[in-house]
């Protein structure tokens, strides 16, 4: 059995309409309600050890789906199993099971010193004392955190607040781990920081790691498995490789021409950009491979310097959204 | 339990924090104190007595009701309405506690804090210039503290009501201030219910506000005696038991129910 099981998930949510038109004042009296779908007939699985990404745009149903599987919203069909357990009904007992981190909320207390809300986490989870001592030494050592642990989380940086914050999702050893958006509003050094973190964790510790982002380079360094979804269902569920292959199919070749000259006319490939001496030609994969290419081009002018660039992960889902449910596909999972 | 009573250390702490807070309030709730003080002084020069107290009655009900002010935490707390807001009471929902003695634990923390700083030196102050009754038995004194913790326990019962409304409203103001304003008068802050009209006290009688502050003074100055006390305290305690289950069923509803705002 997968640690993660989701078959059919859906939640619908009763949304009060404000109704139109001028005369609102007595008609707000009654009030229109209508359903939205924010989840619907979501199914995946993820094994032990898996790091996946679960991304979509604003108002796609993931953070719905991260509370569901955290037991605090109730779905309203479907079946869910995480670590054996029926979130919703048995929440207590899963949450030993699992950390959860909210980039954009906190789960530290504000008033009092970041060491004291691990001590305090320590007594909510009843981690045994050497268990604690180890895993905060670990978080405190790899996070560099040591200088701020007595400081009143109130004035820590948003960065040392969220290393906090992923320590404190980690002090019971969880064999699961939900991020929501865990870099959001984070400068390079601190992103980096955080996924270099989160691959240590994944490798040493083996942790189960659910993460949802708008970043798409938390994706493409953490995550071999992405799930997309968009207006609560699925649009892709399977390897990143496989998912830039298939929607990465325009590449452009940059040349850098020994002098400057105009737009190269070589088949299959359309100038973007000319800049000097150095061309921007946008082909696709399956008209014309890359090395086609280059030999028309080194017979049409002198190469001095090239290079190939593949869309990043970014365009990729772009395209993907732009598709939307239409182009609903999936291909086999890949654990691990 | 070990749980709780940590929770219990950290809510005493939280507060600890902030000192000058701690003074600016206190200065408040002393100066409040004197003015209710000497407005009452001039109301007893006409009379001997009102619904029961006479002056040094009533001199000695400002102080405690100054000094209850912050420890039974009458006015505006919405940390929970704020959690419920920011989305922030997702984190606490999954944690491995029961969220709502989570909350009376630490409110409790708290309520010794504000016990001992702020409610202690107001009355100290009032009875260094007037000449406040002082209960003489023992048991007194010990009836009186239980009284409080109960009082703690009937206001946290009904801020934890109306905060878990912002599951419900947009804006849980509303709701804010209407039980404020109940809160104020029906509890005995402003007067002692027994200033009422007739009809005004009977409503008040059969409500929970006057466990937050009438009861617990009306124990200090020995108004009630033998079973009356004990009914009244029973009251109290019953009271108190009942709106910890309302929120209990309340808060399962908003599980199950709703949103949870802000994503």
């Amino acid at each position: 059995m997968a640690l993660i099981e989701v078959e059919n998930l859906s939640k619908q949510f009763r949304v009060a309409r404000k109704p139109e038109g001028g005369r609102g004042r007595l008609r707000r009296l009654r009030r229109d309600f209508a359903d939205v779908h924010a989840v619907d007939g979501v199914s995946f699985a993820v094994e032990a050890g898996e790091m996946v990404g679960y991304i979509g745009p604003n108002g796609a149903g993931k953070s719905t789906t991260i509370k569901m599987l955290t037991g605090i919203l109730v779905p309203s069909g479907g079946r869910l199993s995480v670590a054996g357990f029926e979130p919703s009904r048995q929440r207590r007992e899963l949450a030993r099971q699992i950390g959860v981190v909210f980039g954009q909320r906190t789960q530290l207390w504000w008033d009092l010193p970041l060491a004291d809300s691990f001590d305090l986490l320590k007594h909510i989870y009843h981690v045994p004392m050497a268990r604690f001592a180890a895993n905060l030494e670990r978080c405190v050592e790899l996070m560099e955190m040591g200088e701020f642990l007595r400081t009143p989380v109130r004035q820590l940086s948003l960065g040392q607040r969220m290393r906090g914050e992923l320590t404190a999702a980690l002090l019971h050893d969880p064999a699961i781990l939900y991020l929501d958006e865990p870099t959001i509003g984070l400068d390079v050094v601190a992103k980096a920081r955080i996924r270099a973190f989160l691959t240590a964790l994944n490798r040493d510790a083996g942790t189960t790691v659910l993460l949802t982002t708008h970043d798409m380079g938390d994706i493409e360094r953490l995550c071999r498995r992405v799930i997309i979804i968009d207006r609560g269902g699925i649009l892709y569920d399977g390897a990143l490789d496989p998912l830039k292959a298939r929607f990465a199919i325009e590449r452009t070749l940059v040349v850098d021409l020994e002098e400057p000259a105009p737009p190269l006319e070589v088949p299959f490939a359309i100038v973007e950009r000319v800049e000097g001496p150095r061309q921007w030609l946008r082909f696709q994969r399956e008209q014309t491979s890359a090395a086609d290419l280059i030999a028309a081009v080194a017979r049409a002018a002198h190469i001095a310097d090239l290079r190939v660039d593949e869309p990043s992960i970014e365009d990729v889902v772009l395209r993907i959204y732009a598709g939307g449910a239409g182009e609903r596909f999936s291909s086999t999972p890949s654990p691990g | 339990m070990r749980l709780y009573w940590e929770v219990f250390r950290h809510g005493f702490r939280r507060y600890a924090s902030y000192r000058a807070a701690t003074v600016a309030g206190l200065f408040t709730n002393t100066v409040f104190g004197f003015l209710r003080a000497y407005v009452l002084v001039a109301l007893f020069a006409a009379t001997a007595t009102v619904g029961g107290y006479d002056l040094s009655d009533a001199l000695t009900y400002v102080f405690l009701g100054q000094g209850m002010i912050m420890t039974v935490y009458m006015w505006s707390w919405w940390e929970i309405a704020l959690a419920i807001r920011s989305g922030d009471i997702v984190t606490d929902l999954s944690r491995p506690f029961d969220y709502q003695s989570y909350w009376l634990a630490q409110d409790l923390g708290r309520a010794c804090y504000h016990a001992v700083f702020r409610g202690i030196p107001p009355f100290l102050v009032g009875a260094l210039v007037f000449d406040l009754r002082l209960p003489g038995s023992p048991l007194t004194w010990l009836l009186f503290v239980a009284s409080v913790a109960v009082a703690v326990c009937v206001s946290f019962g009904l801020r934890f009501i109306v905060n878990l409304a912002a599951f419900w409203l947009l804006d849980y103001r509303g709701v804010g201030a209407i039980s404020t304003a109940c809160g104020t008068f029906l509890s005995g802050f402003v007067v002692p219910i027994a200033f009422f009209p007739g009809w005004l006290a009977a409503i008040a009688h059969v409500l929970p506000f006057r466990g937050m502050i009438q009861v617990p003074i009306d124990v200090f100055l020995e108004k009630e005696r033998g079973w009356a006390l004990v009914g009244v305290l029973a009251v109290q305690l019953a009271w108190a038991a009942a709106l910890f289950a309302a929120g209990r069923l309340l808060l399962g509803a908003a599980r199950r129910r709703v949103v949870v705002q802000g994503g």
